[in-house]
């Protein structure tokens, strides 16, 4: 069990700038994040692509935005707790116990949602009967790619992650690679090289194929693809491994008896707090009239949000609002020696 | 402005007078027509706003550009008439516009 000051779930550029308003006010954050790295929307969806509108950053990528906020948050030595989703959240003793899908425990007066859209998932085979396979011989990621050893596998996807898994599989298992377009969109040397290899007989290439059918009872038999032209082909296979990349899902959030609209959560706008006290929503997931989807807003939100926290955190004490600029208290959190 | 039908995957349609420079996305999103998701707000990085442009008006669209083929790669059941709505944009030219959506966008 931990106990915290406040726990913020979502480990995008809003989340990350929420610990540092909280940290330089002297509460505590952990960090939740259902993917497997820091970043959220900004590293998953774009890593290289440029951002304008970052105030006093003419461009930058989303890549470096993360990599500056970790290092603005540096001071505060905050535990991130990776891959892991905040599954149920409960009222005890006017404290959220809130836990995760690996059975972690936190206890906190505050939470505040910065998650996006919602975590990411695995896009999945579009087919109803891909569900009846799933996770004994359909996978979305590879734990143990010497489970594949000898075995026939159908690689679905055209990006990166289908690109590299059936280059490293094809030096010992039978791969198949199906793409819906004749281009890659991975990495250019990536491309080149499973052409090389589906020349030399190592890789076979399916494209412009997707897939129509699977056959089989207990286990996969074989699967039948389709061309956009009507054309199909049957490839027997043992395994199918699907990259179609991530999509958002609100996923249990949806359950903790927030006032929703759509997919977001209205929040008022002196505080960001939620039609439940002590849970704020910051970022893409809260709404409210002239929402803007900005990271910019977001930062607002979360100072606004973190003030608001304190009030829960530390009843008996009173805020003072001070500046980084000229606060010795502020400087003494940031760890600021007087030459710097 | 351009008059454009949107039509949901159970075959209910919508027609609506969409201002011009808005794109095809923000005309179905802002008058809550259902099956137009767009999680990530029109910047061609989620593919959540997938429609099937009607045969006789996708060879009038603008090209896609490459971000919007690699990102239809992760869209659902993308097919040969596949466009992402947030890359559409209204002018008097799209008018009669006919999309349909998907069973789901994810």
């Amino acid at each position: 069990m931990i106990k915290t000051d406040v726990l913020v779930i979502g480990a995008g550029p809003v989340g990350l700038f929420a610990v540092h308003q909280l940290g330089i006010i002297g509460l505590k954050a952990e960090i939740v994040d259902n993917l497997d790295k820091v970043g959220g929307q900004c590293i998953e969806l774009y890593p290289d692509k440029p951002i304008y509108d970052i105030p006093a950053i003419p461009k930058c990528t989303g890549e470096s935005l993360t990599k500056n906020l970790l290092e603005q948050i540096k001071p505060f030595q905050t535990n991130f707790h990776l891959n892991e989703r905040v599954q149920e959240i409960s009222k005890e003793n006017n404290q959220w116990k809130i836990k995760t899908n690996k059975n972690k425990i936190f206890i906190s007066p505050n939470i505040i949602i910065a998650g996006g859209v919602g975590s990411f998932e695995p896009r999945k085979f579009s087919i109803k009967e891909a569900d009846l396979y799933e996770n004994k011989e359909i996978f979305y990621s590879v734990k143990d790619k010497n489970f594949f050893k000898g075995k026939k596998v159908c690689i679905f996807g055209g990006g990166d992650s289908a690109l590299d898994w059936a280059i490293e599989l094809s030096k010992f298992a039978d791969i198949t690679l199906v793409h819906r377009r004749s281009e890659f969109r991975g990495a250019e040397h990536s491309a080149q090289l499973i052409r090389k290899l589906e020349k030399e007989g190592k890789v076979k290439i399916k494209t412009p194929f997707q897939i129509q059918s699977i056959s089989g009872k207990d286990k996969i038999n074989s699967i039948t693809i389709k061309s956009e032209n009507g054309k199909t082909e049957e490839i027997k296979t043992d395994f199918l491994l699907g990259f179609f990349g991530l999509i958002m899902k609100l996923g249990p959030i949806a359950e903790w008896g927030l006032n929703l609209n759509k997919k977001t959560i209205p929040v008022n706008t002196e505080n960001f707090q939620t039609n439940k006290e002590g849970i704020f929503a910051i970022g893409d997931i809260c709404t409210y009239p002239g929402k803007l989807k900005l990271i910019l807003s977001g930062f607002h939100e979360g100072a606004l949000a973190a003030r608001a926290c304190f009030k829960l955190a530390r009843p008996n004490e009173k805020y003072r609002f001070e500046f980084t600029t000229t606060s010795k208290n502020i400087q003494e959190k940031l760890g600021v020696k007087k030459s710097d | 402005m351009a008059k454009i039908t949107y039509i949901e995957h159970s075959g209910k349609s919508h027609t609506l007078e969409v201002a011009n420079g808005l794109t095809v996305m923000e005309g179905a999103v802002q008058n809550n027509i259902p099956g137009i998701d767009a999680d990530c707000g029109g910047s061609c990085a989620c593919a959540t706003c997938h429609v099937y442009v009607d045969e006789k008006w996708f060879d009038k669209l603008p090209e896609k550009e490459s971000a919007e083929e690699d990102m239809l790669d992760m869209a659902f059941e993308p097919k040969k008439l596949s466009r992402l709505s947030c890359q559409l944009t209204v002018s008097d030219a799209l008018d009669g516009l006919v999309v349909k959506m998907p069973s789901k966008q994810g």
